[in-house]
C-alpha cells in the first residue's frame, strides 16, 4: 500500500484534534480557580473538593452505579436466555421474527423508547422512580446483550452438545458445563455493553425518572441548562478517567475473545 | 432436537418482547387517538397536518439530512485514511473513545467553547473576524450534532473499507482506471453497505435528539424529538406527543427499509 501523503496526515490530525479538543477543554477548566470556562486564573483543586463534599451528588453517583450494575446483571441473564431461545428456534421464520423484534429497541430513537415506557409504566401503575428507571434500563439493554452473545453461540460446534447429551448429561449440565463456559467471553462483552449503555443513557431515564430520583446524566442536564458551573467540569474529568478504565477493561475482554478456547475446541 | 418442549429459554425472552417491545408501540398508537382530556378523537392527526406541525416536521428532516450529509462527507475520507495507517485498530479505537463519553458532557463542553467569551470566539477575534453569536444558532446545532455523530459514521465505513479486497483496487489500477474512477466504480459501490448503515445510525437520532436542541440551539431548532418531549413532559398533552411519535416511528421504518441491507441470513 502507498504511504500516506502529508495532506492526509494533516486531515487525520485535524480530525483527532476536533474529536478530543472539547473533552480536554472541559478537563482543563476543571482546574480553574475562576468561575468561568473562558478565563483561566490559576490552578486549583477546589472544584474536586467541592464535588466530594457534595453529598447529594455522591448519592446520585451511587444511584447511577446501582442502576447500572443491577440492570446490566439482570439484562445479561435475560439476554443470554434470549440468545439461547433464538439459537434453539429451529424454524427460520421464528428465528427471523425474534431477531427483528429484538432489534426494534436498538434502532428506536431514545425519545420513542422513553415516551412509550412512560405510558407503559403509568398504565401498569408503577411509580416513577428507582423501579421504573431500573426496568427501563433492563429493557433496552437486553437486545444489546443478545446481539453480543448470539454470534458466540452460533459459532459453537453443535456436536459438542450432542456429545454431552450422549454421555448422559442432563439439559442443565449441558447448559452449565458446555454452553456457558464456551460463551463466557460473549457474556462478559454483553455485560460491559449493557453497563455502558446504562451509564450513558439520558433520554430514556429523563422520561421515566419522575421527581425525587435522579441519575448522573439527568443531573448533568439540569445543571447544564442553568449554565456553566465548573463543578460539571470536575465531574466530567472524573467520568472521562472512569470511561477510559472501562474501555481498557472492554479491550482486554474482547482480546480474550480472540484467544483460543480453553477446551481447544475451536482448532 | 425437538422444538417447542425444549425451548424453555423462550419464556422469559418472549415475556420481555411482549412487555417492552410490542406493548409500548401499541400503547403509543392507542394514545395518539386521545386528546388531552382523555376523549377519543382523530383531532391529533388533523392537527399534525396543519402548517405548524408540517413545517416543524419538514425542518426536522432538513436538519437531519444536513447533519447526515456533512457527517458522511467528513467521515468517509477519515475512515479511508484510517485504513491506510499502521496500527489501524488502535487509531480506530481512539476515534471510537469519544463516543463513549457521556453525550451531555460533550454538549456542555460546547456551551463553554461557543459561549460569548469562549474559545471559538477568541479564535475568531484573533483571525480578525471578531466575535459572533455562535451558541443558540442553527450553526452550533449542526456543528455539535456532526461532532457527536462522527464516530458512529466512521465505524461502519471503516469496517466496510477494511473488508474490501485490496486486489480489486490493484486490478482496477492495472486496467488503467484513474484514481477517481477506481473510487467511483470500485471502492464506493463495495462500501455502500457501510455508508448505508452509517447514515441510518446518524439520521434517526438526528431526528430525535432533544437535549441538543435544548442545550445548544436554545429552542431555535425544534426537531420531532423536541416536540415529543415537549408534549409529554411539559404540556402533558400525551395524545399529541404520541401522534408525533407515531409519525417518527413511520419515518424510522421507512428509513430502515430504504437503507436496508441485502439479507445475508442470520448474522
Amino acid at each position: 500500500m502507498k504511504k500516506i501523503s502529508k495532506l492526509s496526515t494533516i486531515y487525520l490530525i485535524v480530525m483527532f484534534f476536533i474529536l478530543y479538543a472539547p473533552i480536554f477543554y472541559l478537563m482543563f477548566y476543571s482546574f480553574n480557580s475562576g468561575e468561568t470556562m473562558y478565563q483561566f486564573e490559576s490552578f486549583t483543586l477546589d472544584w474536586y473538593k467541592e464535588l466530594f463534599g457534595n453529598t447529594r451528588l455522591l448519592i446520585i453517583v451511587l444511584n447511577t452505579a446501582i442502576i447500572a450494575l443491577l440492570s446490566a446483571t439482570i439484562s445479561t441473564i435475560l439476554g443470554v436466555a434470549g440468545a439461547l431461545a433464538i439459537y434453539y428456534a429451529r424454524r427460520r421464520r421464528v428465528k427471523n421474527t425474534l431477531l427483528s423484534l429484538n432489534n426494534v429497541l436498538i434502532v428506536s430513537p431514545d425519545v420513542i423508547i422513553g415516551a412509550s415506557f412512560l405510558i407503559l409504566f403509568t398504565m401498569i401503575g408503577i411509580k416513577l422512580g428507582f423501579i421504573s428507571v431500573l426496568l427501563a434500563h433492563i429493557a433496552f439493554s437486553v437486545p444489546i446483550v443478545v446481539i453480543m452473545v448470539l454470534p458466540k453461540i452460533e459459532e459453537m460446534n453443535t456436536s459438542m452438545i450432542y456429545a454431552a447429551l450422549d454421555l448422559g448429561a442432563s439439559r442443565w449440565n449441558v447448559l452449565t458445563k458446555v454452553i456457558l463456559p464456551y460463551i463466557t467471553p460473549g457474556i462478559f462483552a454483553g455485560f460491559f455493553m449493557a453497563l455502558t449503555y446504562s451509564l450513558d443513557d439520558f433520554a430514556v431515564t429523563f422520561f421515566v425518572t419522575g421527581n425525587g430520583f435522579t441519575t448522573l446524566s439527568v443531573e448533568i442536564y439540569s445543571l447544564a441548562r442553568r449554565g456553566v458551573s465548573l463543578n460539571i467540569n470536575a465531574l466530567s474529568s472524573l467520568l472521562f478517567v472512569f470511561t477510559m478504565l472501562l474501555v481498557v477493561g472492554y479491550y482486554f475482554i474482547t482480546k480474550r475473545n480472540n484467544r483460543p478456547n480453553r477446551l481447544g475446541v475451536r482448532q | 432436537m425437538k422444538t417447542r418442549s425444549r425451548n424453555i429459554y423462550l419464556i422469559p425472552y418472549v415475556i420481555w418482547i411482549a412487555l417492552f417491545v410490542v406493548t409500548p408501540i401499541l400503547l403509543v398508537l392507542y394514545y395518539s387517538f386521545f386528546d388531552i382530556d382523555g376523549q377519543f378523537t382523530f383531532e391529533n392527526y388533523k392537527k399534525f397536518f396543519t402548517p405548524v406541525y408540517l413545517k416543524m416536521t419538514f425542518s426536522s428532516f432538513w436538519y437531519a439530512f444536513l447533519i447526515t450529509v456533512i457527517t458522511l462527507f467528513i467521515s468517509y475520507p477519515t475512515a479511508y485514511l484510517l485504513t491506510k495507517t499502521k496500527h489501524k485498530q488502535l487509531w480506530l479505537l481512539l476515534i471510537i473513545i469519544p463516543s463513549w463519553i457521556n453525550l451531555l458532557l460533550k454538549a456542555y463542553a460546547f456551551i463553554g467553547i461557543f459561549g460569548t467569551y469562549g474559545a471559538a470566539n477568541s479564535f475568531l477575534g484573533i483571525i480578525g473576524i471578531g466575535s459572533k453569536q455562535i451558541l443558540f444558532t442553527d450553526f452550533s446545532f449542526i456543528f455539535v450534532s456532526v461532532y457527536i455523530f462522527l464516530p458512529f459514521m466512521i465505524l461502519p465505513i471503516f469496517n466496510a473499507l477494511d473488508e474490501l479486497n485490496p486486489s480489486l483496487v490493484d486490478a482496477s489500477n492495472d486496467l488503467g482506471a484513474s484514481r477517481w474512477t477506481t473510487f467511483q466504480r470500485v471502492i464506493f459501490p463495495l462500501t455502500l453497505d457501510g455508508v448505508k448503515s452509517g447514515c441510518q445510525i446518524v439520521f434517526i437520532p438526528a431526528l430525535s435528539l432533544f437535549m441538543l436542541t435544548r442545550l445548544i440551539s436554545g429552542n431555535r431548532v425544534i426537531t420531532l424529538g423536541t416536540a415529543i418531549e415537549q408534549h409529554f413532559l411539559v404540556t402533558q398533552d400525551w395524545g399529541m406527543g404520541a401522534t408525533i411519535a407515531v409519525f417518527l416511528i413511520i419515518a424510522m421504518v421507512l428509513i430502515m427499509v430504504l437503507t436496508g441491507k441485502r439479507k445475508r441470513g442470520i448474522l
